[in-house]
């Protein structure tokens, strides 16, 4: 286990300048760290980094590596160049599972680093872009050894291949405002329902959780998963005027008439001669700008509940595609709500398992086969918020219209006499 | 062999017991919030309690040392409890308002960076890149460091119209996502296929499946079964060498970079936005990439200068047009900005809706 010093002039670049530096991070474990395991294994990793640096190529490959029990959860990475950088040649990193919003004691931190230095590179990064804990950089027998030590406290691995992805949600109700959710509940209740999916491959692709606790969209759900649930509210929106007078004061009115009234999508909302808002609440989107804008003054109601949203992804393959909503508003306040959501997403899940073709994921799958299809698949009901606009084309069959209409009418009815 | 331990599938673990006591008590019941200075919140709840947030860059890619120094200013000066961003700033929550400045100052002399709340440029995000990923075509962190290097002022202050979001992708799946700003490896040219290895390493179907223009078709190859381009037909997007790493994209000269611009996933103001084209051909430079920070700070500077209170990339072009865009940048509007993709009729001006 001898420590290698590579020469790196193009690496060394990257610790000059103001940012911190990765690179000065890499060399003070191979320079300064009292494990010798631990100075190799860095030394090597900067020569590879350095080699890839000079010829611009990557020289990691793929494998099979997983822990006892799972299918997944580690990203495996084999050196192709492992002769000249012989200490990193086996440099994988493992997916953990962190907690909805992120948050962390700064003990389980040196507890969770404690373990890593026993096993690991030293090398981590909080997170990685689905939003797990990415311990970067060990060899096959030691994820193993770094797994059993910190599954034992209480950290589980996430997905990793064709299966259900580690969730992530926003800060959330733990420090903002503007949250209309419980994004610790819903990430839990929803990941942690499907653990046996994301540790055990078998899906047609990837499959998303995220949780925004606002139409804000912190977590970017609307794009980057399956499956996003984003807080809303039902009922009129918090006005304070007397903090809106206020806001005026200082920020004078055509700051407000600039910023706030002339902003609103709908135009939703009006600036009265006595320096009060008044909104129109029933065509107000929530799309959150005025609340941005003077968080003191305006809030969201408090008819709380979330919109589920469905098919996002990136580039790969049919071009990126945003989520479409499939549930306009659902209040999550008792266990039976939460089961409702989590019957949702499991019907969502077995109809992707079954009718996705392999590598599609669920916006595709949902391209390919149409919208409706999909929703009578799920047994969730057609809803004119599902579009910008109705067909424009004609070529369309249209047997069973008055059937379809009769049902219409039959779902307001029932609408009207629950209430 | 000794027997195999059996894992404990807790999965998402409970984030209540890693929450500062008083966002515990008072969860879901938060009044406002202020900015008194950049990289420090200051939110209020209903009971009148407050828990005030020092938010700080770093490099990601921590090392021990760096985690430990970080985790031993919470300890000492603050109240023990941190969180992560989405664009990996820490942010440490204390209770008591005196705590701020020996955080920030402790943050700064331990050369991390404090800033990145509200309009100012966050944190890229990005990728793994050389360091970890099997099919990069550039690094992340590097790329990530050597633009924060001449953004940092913009991420220690309130400057921008609104928020900026910039990110990378090191191949051109971008598992970056979208940005305001968003930096990309672009290839240029098919794929270099080692025929001598396809039948081994590829399940060559699956890779036929995989072509988003059917471009890939099975061939006998020197007597050997392999996979051959139709090169009229390829657009060099890279998706056959992820199942099929014998079909080689990356390349030293011909992998290019690629900027988008005005990708926001929020539904403030106008439904969330993909971001689009705006220049390419940018060359892959390690190890500080700047051409395309140049192009990033020409960007930027004409957002700052143009844009309004509030508005983010793309609010800021939907109300000045693309035409001023390109004007306002200096950067070229080609053939290859008018979209060809499925859906492209969508992007056309069908109307007389005209600058000038």
């Amino acid at each position: 286990m001898a420590k290698t010093i590579h020469d790196t002039p193009m690496l060394d670049e990257l610790e000059k300048g103001p940012w911190p530096s990765f690179i000065s991070g890499f060399k003070r474990l191979r320079d300064e760290h009292p494990d010798e395991r631990i100075n190799a294994m860095a030394g090597d990793l900067l020569g590879q980094l350095e080699h890839s640096y000079e010829t611009r190529k990557g020289y990691w490959k793929g494998g099979t590596v997983s822990v006892f029990g799972y299918g997944g959860g580690i990203i495996p990475r084999f050196s192709e160049v492992a002769a000249a950088f012989p200490e990193s040649k086996e440099f994988h990193t493992l997916r953990v599972q962190p907690p909805a919003g992120n948050f962390y004691t700064t003990d389980m931190l040196n507890q969770l680093a404690d373990s890593w230095e026993k096993h690991g590179s030293g090398l981590v990064t909080f997170h990685g872009q689905t939003g797990n804990i990415m311990f970067i950089g060990t060899t096959t027998e030691n994820t193993q050894h770094f797994f059993d030590e910190i599954n034992e406290y209480g950290w589980d691995l996430g997905g990793a291949g064709p299966c259900v992805r580690t969730a992530m949600s926003c800060v959330g109700a733990a420090r903002c405002e503007q949250s209309c959710a419980n994004e610790n509940a819903i990430q839990r209740h929803l990941v942690n329902t499907f653990t046996d999916d994301v540790h055990r491959p078998a899906l047609p692709y990837k499959f998303k959780f995220k949780v925004s606790g606002c139409p804000n969209d912190c977590v970017n759900s609307i794009e980057r998963s399956d499956f996003a649930v984003i807080g809303t509210w039902a009922d009129d929106m918090k006005v304070n005027q007397d903090a809106v007078k206020e806001f005026i004061e200082k920020k004078g009115r055509s700051y407000v008439i600039d910023n706030v009234i002339t902003r609103c999508p709908t135009n939703a909302i009006s600036l009265k001669d006595d320096d009060t808002i008044e909104v129109d609440n029933p065509n107000c989107v929530r799309c959150m700008h005025c609340l941005n804008v003077m968080p003191k003054a305006l809030g969201p109601g408090d008819d709380k509940g979330v919109t589920v949203l469905i098919g996002g992804k990136r580039t790969l393959k049919i071009g990126d595609l945003m989520g479409t909503f499939i549930v306009p508003f659902m209040r999550l306040n008792t266990a039976e709500d939460y089961e409702r959501i989590v019957e949702i997403a499991s019907e969502s899940i077995d109809f992707f398992a079954e009718n996705a073709l392999e590598h599609e994921r669920t916006g595709e799958m949902i391209e390919r086969i149409g919208l409706v299809n999909f929703l009578e698949g799920i047994g969730i009901d057609v809803d004119p918020n599902m579009v910008n606009s109705p067909r424009q084309s004609s070529y369309v069959r249209m047997d069973g219209w008055d059937e379809e209409a009769e049902k219409w009418f039959q779902r307001k009815l029932e609408e009207k006499a629950a209430g | 062999m000794s027997e195999m331990r059996h894992p404990i599938e807790s999965g998402c673990p409970d984030g209540f017991q890693y929450m500062h006591p008083v966002m515990r008590r008072n969860y879901g019941l938060w009044e406002y919030h202020e900015h008194p200075r950049p990289g420090v919140l200051r939110h209020v709840a209903r009971s009148g309690d407050e828990i005030w947030t020092v938010k700080a860059g770093t490099q990601r890619i921590l090392d021990l040392y760096s985690l430990r120094k970080l985790t031993e200013i919470g300890d000492k000066l603050g109240d023990g409890y941190v969180r992560f961003t989405l664009r990996s700033n820490i942010e440490y929550m204390v209770e008591d308002e005196a705590k701020v400045q020996p955080i920030i100052d402790a943050l700064e002399e331990a050369g991390f960076v404090v800033g990145g709340t509200a309009n100012s440029i966050s944190t890229l995000s990005h990728t793994q890149g050389w360091l970890h990923c099997d099919i990069p075509g550039t690094d992340a962190s590097g790329v990530v460091k050597a633009m924060m290097d001449e953004l940092i002022d913009e991420f220690k202050s309130h400057n921008m119209p609104n928020r900026v979001h910039i990110t990378t992708s090191c191949c051109q799946i971008n598992c970056g996502g979208q940005g305001d700003i968003a930096i990309n490896v672009q290839h240029t040219k098919p794929p270099k296929i080692n025929h001598d290895l396809v039948a081994n390493v590829c399940e060559r179907p699956s890779v036929v499946a995989r072509c988003p223009v059917a471009a890939i078709r099975p061939a006998m190859v020197n007597g050997k079964p392999s996979l051959e381009v139709d090169e009229k037909k390829c657009i060099c997007c890279g998706a056959c060498f992820p199942p099929c790493p014998p079909m080689q994209i990356n390349d030293a000269e011909h992998s290019k970079l690629a900027i988008w611009v005005g990708g926001n996933h929020s539904n403030a103001r106008s439904k969330p936005s993909f971001q689009k084209l705006v220049a390419a051909g940018v060359p892959n430079n390690p190890p500080r990439w700047p051409e395309a920070t140049a192009i990033v700070k020409q960007i930027l500077a004409a957002y700052k200068d143009d844009a309004k209170d509030w508005e983010r990339i793309n609010d800021w072009i939907d109300r000045i047009g693309w035409p001023r865009f390109f004007e306002k940048t200096g950067l070229p509007f080609t053939k290859f900005h008018i979209d060809n993709w499925r859906g492209a009729r969508n992007s056309l001006n069908a109307s007389t809706h005209i600058r000038f």
